[in-house]
């Protein structure tokens, strides 16, 4: 029970950073795809899918061929600047950001491309630079169905579960998550404690997705 | 307005080419060209405004190169200081009529408020004022008629201030009866701005009512109607 309320406190802390995270690159790389044509397009669209569909645990396990210690860039961070990513809260970050990340960025993606090039052309000839025709015409038009991502994608981080284990491990108070400090209770047969952490989950989840499915771009009126 | 255009742009799509050639020199405060859709009509507006780039040749608006592919000169749209009124308007569907009108008046990265600066600017009142919109500022476009749209998008264009004013079929879009009074409406805006027009139509009507220099366009060239390409008069 003494781990519900850290283990909640963590997790939405990691699932905030998280969807900041993917916020600005989900967003930025789903405008590039949408706008520029450039060979290995559809390619590199795939491999920033594949989050999606691949276990968790696999995900998790390129992490820590990445990330650590021993890994690639991993050495580099511990060399130069002497960061260690792995069992660390900003590690459980990382895999959570790669988790959901296919979840802000295609719909992020779609939704630049639902929006019609010809108000952009209209404001260009306004005289509006290029910066500004993004952020007064595409990016208010294509919002709500990156908001709905985004929102998905914070419901998809905070349960979190195989990746975040594999990188961040299971150290109550430090790098123990609700999803994980779940399995624990149960394992360790202490199901009050689970009973609280399924409904605390539960309700965030539940809120989060009736927020996207309001914002869903179905929803709009039409413009 | 002195328009000097000599261009040349080729485009595909499949296996099917479109050339378009355009020369086209004219001095006058109107021109309306006319012809049937898929002409290349459009294509010719939206070099001059920038929005498409020519394979080669050249533009010059009153003495200024907007384009030119031998010497490199390419100017943006943002630079050209022509107005375009697309076929559809392209209001833009997030901002109200008056947001719409000061648009081009807000130039950094925020849109012009409703209430704020930009929106109660002299020339955005003005506009309102002179296109009977007043009462429908605070609309958005999914609120407004034909009509009211087209009057929007030509404010929204006007308060620029342009050198010319590029219209693209600006009565496709609105129904039949709406169109001759509107035709006449327009008329009589150029006539008391002295704004600089070129207008293409697929609508032989148009050309009559604007008459001054028409001109006609078929599969990406441009054929005087008179069989003289240097007739130009006001």
């Amino acid at each position: 029970m003494e781990h519900a309320w850290p283990a909640l406190a963590l997790s939405l802390k990691v699932a905030g950073w998280s969807t900041a995270i993917n916020l600005v690159l989900g967003v930025g790389v789903g405008f590039l795809l949408a706008r520029w044509r450039f060979p290995g397009r559809d390619l590199l669209d795939t491999l920033l899918t594949l989050p999606m569909v691949m276990p968790p645990t696999v995900l998790g396990y390129y992490l820590l061929v990445l990330i650590g210690r021993r890994g690639a860039l991993g050495a580099w961070l511990h060399e130069q600047f002497g960061i260690n990513l792995i069992f660390t809260w900003q590690g459980a970050v990382i895999a959570a950001s790669v988790v959901a990340f296919p979840l802000v960025f295609k719909p992020a993606r779609a939704a630049f491309e639902a929006v019609d090039g010809q108000l952009e052309q209209a404001a260009r000839v306004l005289g509006i630079s290029e910066p500004a025709v993004f952020f007064r015409v595409t990016l208010p038009l294509a919002w709500r169905g990156i908001l709905a991502g985004v929102l998905l994608a914070f419901a998809r981080a905070l349960g979190e579960f195989g990746a975040t284990l594999m990188v961040a491990g299971n150290i109550p108070g430090k790098t123990q998550t609700l999803s994980i400090a779940m399995y624990e209770a149960v394992q360790a047969g202490q199901d009050d404690t689970a009973n609280i952490l399924v409904l605390i989950t539960s309700v965030v989840c539940i809120t989060v997705l009736l927020t996207a499915g309001r914002l869903a771009p179905g929803r709009i009126a039409n413009q | 307005m002195q328009l000097d255009i000599d261009i040349r742009k080729t485009l595909r799509s499949g296996k099917r080419e479109f050339h378009l050639d355009v020369r086209l020199q004219c001095s006058n405060q109107r021109t309306v060209i006319v012809g049937p859709s898929g002409a290349g009509k459009s294509l010719m507006l939206k070099a001059i405004a920038g929005l498409l780039r020519p394979d080669s040749g050249h533009i010059r608006l009153d003495g200024q190169v907007l384009f030119d592919a031998e010497a490199g000169i390419d100017l943006p749209p943002q630079a050209r200081g022509v107005a375009y009124v697309f076929q559809d308007y392209a209001l833009f569907p997030h901002l109200s009529v008056r947001q719409n009108i000061a648009f081009a008046l807000a130039r950094g990265w925020l849109n012009p408020r409703q209430h704020g600066q930009h929106g109660r600017d002299a020339s955005v009142e003005y506009w309102l004022d002179a296109f009977q919109l007043g009462h429908l500022a605070h609309q958005f476009p999914s609120e407004l008629s034909g009509g009211q749209r087209q009057r929007t998008a030509l404010a929204r264009a006007l308060v620029a201030k342009p050198r010319a004013l590029l219209l693209d079929e600006p009565f496709a879009a609105v129904d039949p009866t709406l169109r001759v009074a509107m035709r006449s409406e327009l008329d009589e805006l150029q006539q008391r701005l002295q704004v600089p027009m070129v207008l293409i139509t697929h609508d032989p009507e148009d050309a009559t009512v604007f008459g001054a220099h028409v001109l006609s366009m078929h599969q990406g060239r441009i054929e005087a109607e008179s069989g003289m390409t240097e007739i130009c008069y006001n």
